[in-house]
Parts: structure tokens; C-alpha cells; sequence
């Protein structure tokens, strides 16, 4: 590899500026929005902006902190992502502890393991779904939006992968001479040794939860309860503001193009702010969790 | 000699409670829906209840089979889902392949940054720029297109356009991060292959050709195979976010078809019976695919 040949050399250099490209490619959206919400209203309407804002001004940014329909939302959507968040990754390190086990040390893993196989590879269904989660009581509640999505057994392999992996079975066995059960193990022993990998789930599970909107729009009959994604959702894609019961007034405000621009982007900002810290340990976490021993 | 398996429940007791949550959720809310399915071999009236409502048999599913706009719609289920998996599987790996030849491992970090980045923005997020950005009335795209004197084009209106825009945006917001298996697969070829080829005079071209390639078969027909059960899953988040009546003939696809048959028009068993076809050939051809994956390429998820 020390003789490179002209080329090689060519193409490396048109690789590297292709790579380039494509990889801006993927971030061009973000910036035409971002440059859209600061532009002027006048230029945003008559679609002249582009990578770069146009009169510059915060006034689509002003505009969103004061709509009452968005910062509920936004707050909704926090919650919903706390809430969801902690029971969700709380259920899946006690299921995923047990299972990192072997069936001769933990009889019934088998059982356990097939039990999650199976709503992996079969599920009843939308409509089955609704009827059950009606028939619970549970519509309009933020549970309904939590526990139907709550078992993603994918990552459940992921975290169980990881502990069977980056837990040395020694340091395990001598937790237990020392008497520790096995709340104490999982807390003393393999949180520790696992934390890339507990927060690359947990990020991922943070990030499913802030993006999920199609349970909204079933579960939830009130507008007021929506998260950020659904509101989005009725706001950009569907255009419906009939039911939303605001005054003209504020309908004015949210059609706004630099309005809804600032909207998108904060839908996406939690996201972009969890990022660097979701790529720094995903790329290994995916690598790792496929692994079997 | 083996010794026995014992439950040890003074040890293990706790290992059972750990597992209650998860447990207890997935038997109501993933498991609790199953039994509903009977949905779709009756004529269900919310009103009647499951017990209530009259049976048909198999009557919903013979209008399944008869309804020429389900058949569409299964096709172009068929079509976008096909054209979807053959497209996330050629792509990164070509991006693969060529970001592996960068030696700059600054420009390769920023490269891989940049890519795997839409994958976690939601459709939400991408539906509302991408409306915008390929809109007609001036969207991005259209305008550079007329500077070269081309469009503007309907991408979101057209039915010739739209299977092409979906498509095209979902192997925009997936392929880097569909790259990453094959990335790491690269990464973990032994160096002294390539010096080998080198003593041997291979260039680089032919390292690529005879090293590089037959290094990621394996994984290639890992991810093709198991990607078969997705044959009928088009991507409903992308398609409901992207699609309106204008494209409902050829954009139309069965997860949307079902939510606007089931939960709006109030078809709850027709629809319950489309969705449970799509289940159960998804089922099918997820064991087909498992099943080859261990069989060429010795692969075993658990």
C-alpha cells in the first residue's frame, strides 16, 4: 500500500469528495428548515431562501413560545418521553439481566427466551390492538401510548447480548461468594460494566418515544393530550385545523411557513442534541448485540 | 456428566420476579391482542362486542380476494417493500465499500456523522421538510431542477413519481445507517490478506475484487435473508406522512389501507382480516428467512 499508483490516487480524491457530498446531502433539509425559521416571512412565502436565511429575524421563534397549543404539546411530549423512557428501560434491564444466563444455570430461560420470539415475529394486529386497548379503559391516557410499544424485543436481545459479553463471569461469581444476590449483582456488577451499552438503549429507546406519533392519533381522542410528534403531525402532514378549535387568529400564526420551519426543527432538536452522544456508542452497541457466542 | 437442570429457586427466584414486568406487559399488550384476530371471521360491530358479533368465516377473506382495490393494494405493497430491500442492501453496501477506501479518518468520522444522522429523525420530521423541499411551488429541488431547465415535478402528486419518491427518501434516511453492519465487517479483514495480494502484485482494485468483497458475502446474505420478512412491509410512517388521495393508486399500501378500512370508515373485521394476511405471510417468510440464514450463511439470531 506504500506505492500508489496515479490512479489510485485519482480516485481517492474523487471518493473522498463524493463521500463528502453525500454526506452533506443528508443534512441539507435540516439547514433549508433551520435557515427558513429565521428568515423573513415575505421571502420564506415567496420560497426564496435556501441554505441561508433571508432577513434575518426571530420572529417565527417568538411566535411558537407564545402558542399555547405548541408549548402543551411540547410538554406533553416531554413527559411522555420521561415516563416511557424510565419504565420501559427499568422492565427491560431486570428481563434482560435474566435472560443473559444460561438455561443451566437459570431453568426456564428457554421458555422466557421464546415467549419474547414469539411477539417479535407475530402480532395481532392494529385493529385487535385498539379493540383491547378501548376495552382496558385506556384510550385518551398517556399509558396507552407507553405499554402498546413498550417490549421492543430487539433491543432486549441488544441489552441481554451485552451483559452475556462485557460481564466477565468470574468477577460475577465472586460477587456471589461474597453473598450478593442477584438484585446486588446487576446493580453492582454488570450496570457498571455495562453503561455504553445501557445508554445507547436508553438513548434509543429516549428517541423512539419523543418520535412516535401514529399511537397519538389512535389512542388519543383529545388534542390537548397529544405530544409534540402527533401535534406535528396535524399540523404539517394532515393540514387539519378544523378540529383544533383556535381562533383564526392563531391559525394565521401556524400556517406561517418560518412558523411551522421552527416547529420542525424543535421536533427534531432533542434528537440532534442526543445524537452525538447516541453515535458514540451505537455503531459498537449494533456491532456487539448482532454477536453471538 | 451432564449435570441436571434444577429449578433453584432459593438462588434464582429473584431472575423470575425480574422478568414479571416485562412479562405481565407483553401478556397484555402484545400477546392480550392475539385472540382478537377472531375479529376477522366475524362481522364485528363495536356495539355487539367480540362475543356478540355474527361469524362469517371466511367471507372477509374472500372479499380480500375478490376487492380489485385490495389486490392493488397488496401489489403495491409488494412493489415498494421489494424495491425498498433491494435498494437498502445495494446501496450501503457500495457506500461501504467506497468509505472504506478513506484513509482520512477525520473526513471518514464526519462522513459517517453526517449519514447515519436522519436515521433518528422521525417521519414527522422528514414528511414536513421533505413536502416543503420537493414541493412544487418552488421547494428546493424543483428550483436547482430548473435551473437545468427540467420539471417541475410533481413528486409528492404523481403517481408515476411518488413510488419513486418513496423510494428514493427512504434509502436517503437509512442507508448510512444500514452501512454499519457492512462497515464493521469490513473493518474486521485481516491486514495480512491485503499484504499477501500486494507481494502478489494485486492492486488495489483487485484487493477490493478478491479480498475485500468475498470478506462481506456472508453478512450480505445474512441481512438479504432476513430482510424477506419485510416483503410486505412498505413503511407506514413514511407513506402516511407522505401520501395523499392524488397517489392513493399506486402509494397506497396495506397498513394504510387498514387504518383508513378499519379505524376510519369502521370496517373493524375487513380490516382486521387484511392485516392479519400481511402478519401471517410476513411470519411465513421471516421462518423462510431465518431458516436460509442459518442454513448459507450458519447464522442464528439466539
Amino acid at each position: 500500500m506504500h506505492h500508489q499508483s496515479t490512479a489510485y490516487r485519482i480516485f481517492t480524491a474523487c471518493n473522498n469528495t463524493f463521500l463528502l457530498l453525500l454526506g452533506i446531502l443528508c443534512l441539507v433539509p435540516l439547514l433549508h428548515i433551520l435557515a427558513v425559521s429565521f428568515s423573513d416571512q415575505a421571502a420564506a412565502s415567496a420560497k426564496l431562501v435556501g441554505l441561508w436565511p433571508v432577513g434575518f429575524n426571530l420572529d417565527a421563534w417568538i411566535k411558537i413560545t407564545e402558542s399555547d397549543h405548541f408549548l402543551r404539546s411540547l410538554w406533553n411530549g416531554i413527559v411522555r418521553t420521561v415516563v416511557g423512557t424510565f419504565i420501559i428501560m427499568g422492565c427491560m434491564l431486570l428481563a434482560a439481566y435474566s435472560l443473559s444466563k444460561e438455561e443451566r444455570e437459570f431453568k426456564g430461560r428457554t421458555f422466557y427466551i421464546y415467549f419474547f420470539i414469539i411477539i417479535m415475529i407475530f402480532n395481532g394486529g392494529l385493529i385487535p390492538t385498539y379493540v383491547l386497548v378501548s376495552g382496558l379503559g385506556l384510550l385518551n391516557t398517556i399509558w396507552a401510548l407507553i405499554f402498546t410499544n413498550a417490549i421492543n424485543v430487539f433491543n432486549l436481545i441488544l441489552l441481554m447480548n451485552f451483559f452475556r459479553t462485557g460481564v466477565p463471569k468470574a468477577l460475577e461469581e465472586a460477587a456471589f461468594i461474597d453473598g450478593a444476590n442477584h438484585w446486588k449483582t446487576l446493580i453492582s456488577v454488570y450496570l457498571p460494566l455495562s453503561l455504553p451499552a445501557v445508554a445507547t438503549i436508553s438513548l434509543f429507546t429516549m428517541v423512539g418515544q419523543w418520535n412516535s406519533w401514529f399511537d397519538g392519533i389512535i389512542y388519543l381522542t383529545d388534542q390537548k393530550k397529544y405530544p409534540l410528534s402527533t401535534f406535528l403531525h396535524t399540523l404539517i402532514v394532515q393540514r387539519d385545523y378544523s378540529d383544533m378549535n383556535v381562533d383564526p387568529e392563531e391559525l394565521q400564526k401556524y400556517s406561517e411557513r418560518t412558523v411551522r420551519s421552527a416547529q420542525i426543527f424543535i421536533g427534531a432538536l432533542p434528537v440532534l442534541i442526543v445524537y452525538p452522544f447516541l453515535q458514540k456508542y451505537f455503531v459498537k452497541g449494533i456491532v456487539m448485540g448482532s454477536v453471538k457466542e | 456428566m451432564q449435570p441436571k437442570i434444577k429449578w433453584n429457586l432459593k438462588r434464582n427466584w429473584l431472575l423470575h420476579v425480574f422478568l414479571l414486568p416485562a412479562v405481565t406487559i407483553a401478556l397484555i399488550f402484545n400477546y392480550g391482542p392475539m385472540p382478537g384476530i377472531i375479529l376477522a371471521f366475524q362481522d364485528y360491530k363495536p356495539w355487539l362486542g367480540i362475543s356478540g358479533s355474527p361469524w362469517v368465516g371466511w367471507e372477509n377473506f374472500r372479499m380480500l380476494v375478490e376487492f380489485p382495490d385490495v389486490r392493488q393494494v397488496i401489489y403495491n405493497t409488494f412493489v415498494i417493500a421489494s424495491l425498498k430491500i433491494i435498494f437498502q442492501l445495494i446501496v450501503p453496501i457500495i457506500f461501504a465499500l467506497l468509505l472504506n477506501e478513506v484513509k482520512h479518518m477525520l473526513l471518514k468520522r464526519t462522513v459517517q456523522t453526517m449519514v447515519y444522522l436522519p436515521h433518528f429523525l422521525s417521519w414527522v420530521i422528514l414528511g414536513g421538510i421533505l413536502l416543503d423541499f420537493l414541493s412544487v411551488e418552488g421547494g428546493l429541488v424543483n428550483r436547482v431542477l430548473g435551473v437545468f431547465g427540467i420539471g417541475p415535478i410533481f413528486f409528492m402528486g404523481d403517481n408515476d413519481w411518488f413510488r419513486f419518491t418513496v423510494i428514493v427518501s427512504d434509502v436517503w434516511k437509512d442507508f448510512g445507517f444500514s452501512a454499519i453492519i457492512f462497515l464493521a465487517a469490513l473493518s474486521g479483514v485481516n491486514m495480512d490478506l491485503y499484504e499477501a495480494a500486494l507481494m502478489d502484485g494485486a492492486n488495489r482494485f483487485q484487493q477490493t475484487l478478491y479480498i475485500t468483497i468475498p470478506s462481506i458475502i456472508p453478512i450480505t446474505i445474512v441481512v438479504a435473508t432476513l430482510s424477506l420478512g419485510n416483503i410486505l412491509n412498505a413503511g407506514f410512517d413514511q407513506i402516511f406522512n407522505l401520501y395523499n388521495p392524488l397517489v392513493y393508486e399506486k402509494g397506497d399500501i396495506i397498513d394504510t389501507y387498514v387504518y383508513r378500512a378499519g379505524l376510519l370508515g369502521g370496517q373493524f373485521s375487513f380490516a382486521t382480516a387484511v392485516g392479519l394476511f400481511k402478519s401471517v405471510v410476513g411470519l411465513v417468510l421471516i421462518l423462510i428467512g431465518y431458516r436460509l440464514a442459518y442454513k448459507y450463511a450458519n447464522y442464528r439470531i439466539f
